[in-house]
């Protein structure tokens, strides 16, 4: 079922693939073309990775240390030595 | 057929490894062996996303310090790249925390066999 | 916890190893602007480090090598200079986490996303190594308990 879907995905390496172009089908503008275009000039910083990571998406990146952070309480919650009673 | 491969073939890889990754999920009764298929969904779903990423005769998204962002179809994609570093390093933190639990699941019940542990829970 | 590895030779090579593992770890996170690289992958360098430390010498006494009770204060620490860092943005009524609110004295805007992308990966890296660290130390633990 799932490879029935492959006829109709881009294909590999393909540039005109609706994630790569400038405007999406519908008309607004399209993310990973405005970070490569204006990421230097909004933070002086050639690692688009790095901008798209720590400023655009910082929200998502703070969310995702909470994540990490959290994981390590519950680990530490679990595994946690018992009180012998 | 070859340029079906040559177009598509990754898909197919990926789409394989997340089937196997479900297989191992669902079917396997051992529960180090489910999370050991819950990281190869996890792979599976990684590449696909780096795989979408992917621009022909691109180089990495570090941008070239003579003519900044004046041509963008000559780098990959970043923002695939960005998520799914983040979803990495949670990937690692899941795994942990899930092993933790199998850990403690096995100190309580002396099992981690599905089937085993049914029955140790009922009895 | 785990007992130092018997042969002196390993030991030796996990302590030489686990610096230079360590030195790399820091070019990776600050080099992270021009190439290939940030927090994410410089805290899984150095808790890798420190594993190969753990491995080699077990048992840690000095407080760099991260012993348990410190672990997770740093991963707390890690997460604290994120958030603090967001929450600069909105005293000076701007959006949360946008790093134009800095209080850094005579840089353009630009400069201050750039410092700020900095400090945020520092962070991360923080907060990545630790977890990792007390999540290994955890189950060692517990396999040494029995």
């Amino acid at each position: 079922m799932l490879c029935s879907v492959i006829p109709h995905l881009p294909v590999r390496g393909d540039v005109d693939a609706p994630l790569h172009r400038k405007t999406s089908p519908a008309g607004s503008p399209v993310a990973g073309y405005y970070y490569v275009k204006n990421g230097y000039e909004d933070a002086h910083t050639l690692n688009a990775v790095t901008v798209v990571l720590g400023d655009y998406r910082g929200f998502d990146t703070l969310g995702e240390t909470i994540v990490v952070f959290t994981a390590g309480a519950a680990c530490l919650l679990i595994l946690g030595r018992r009180r012998k009673s | 057929m070859t340029d079906f491969l040559q177009a598509s073939g990754a898909y197919v890889m990926c789409f394989f490894l997340i089937v196997l990754g479900l297989y191992g999920m669902i079917l396997k009764r051992n529960y180090v062996k489910k999370i050991i298929g819950m990281t190869i969904f996890q792979a599976a779903i990684i590449l696909l996303f780096i795989l979408a990423a992917y621009k022909e005769d691109a180089t990495v998204p570090v941008l070239d310090k003579v003519n900044i962002g004046s041509d963008p179809d000559a780098y990959v994609n970043p923002l695939p790249h960005a998520l799914m570093l983040t979803a990495i390093v949670v990937g690692v933190a899941t795994v942990g925390v899930g092993l933790s639990l199998l850990i403690r699941v096995y100190k309580g019940y002396g099992t981690i066999d599905e089937e085993d542990l049914l029955k140790e829970m009922e009895s | 916890m785990i007992e130092p590895h018997p042969s002196p030779i390993v030991r030796l090579v996990c302590r030489v190893a686990a610096r230079v593992i360590q030195v790399f770890a820091l070019y990776v996170i600050f080099h992270g602007h021009y190439s290939p690289g940030g927090g994410f992958q410089g805290g899984a360098l150095l808790a890798s480090s420190i594993f190969l430390l753990r491995w080699g010498e077990g048992a840690p006494h000095k407080i760099w090598d991260l012993p348990q009770r410190v672990s997770f204060a740093v991963g707390a620490i890690g997460t604290l200079i994120f958030t603090v860092t967001g929450v600069f943005g909105l005293f000076s009524a701007d959006n949360f986490l946008n790093y134009s609110a800095l209080p850094l004295p005579g840089m353009s805007d630009a400069m201050r996303h750039y410092w700020g992308i900095l400090i945020i990966e520092i962070g991360v890296a923080l907060a990545v190594m630790a977890i990792l660290v007390a999540i290994f130390d955890q189950l060692m633990n517990l396999q040494a308990d029995d």
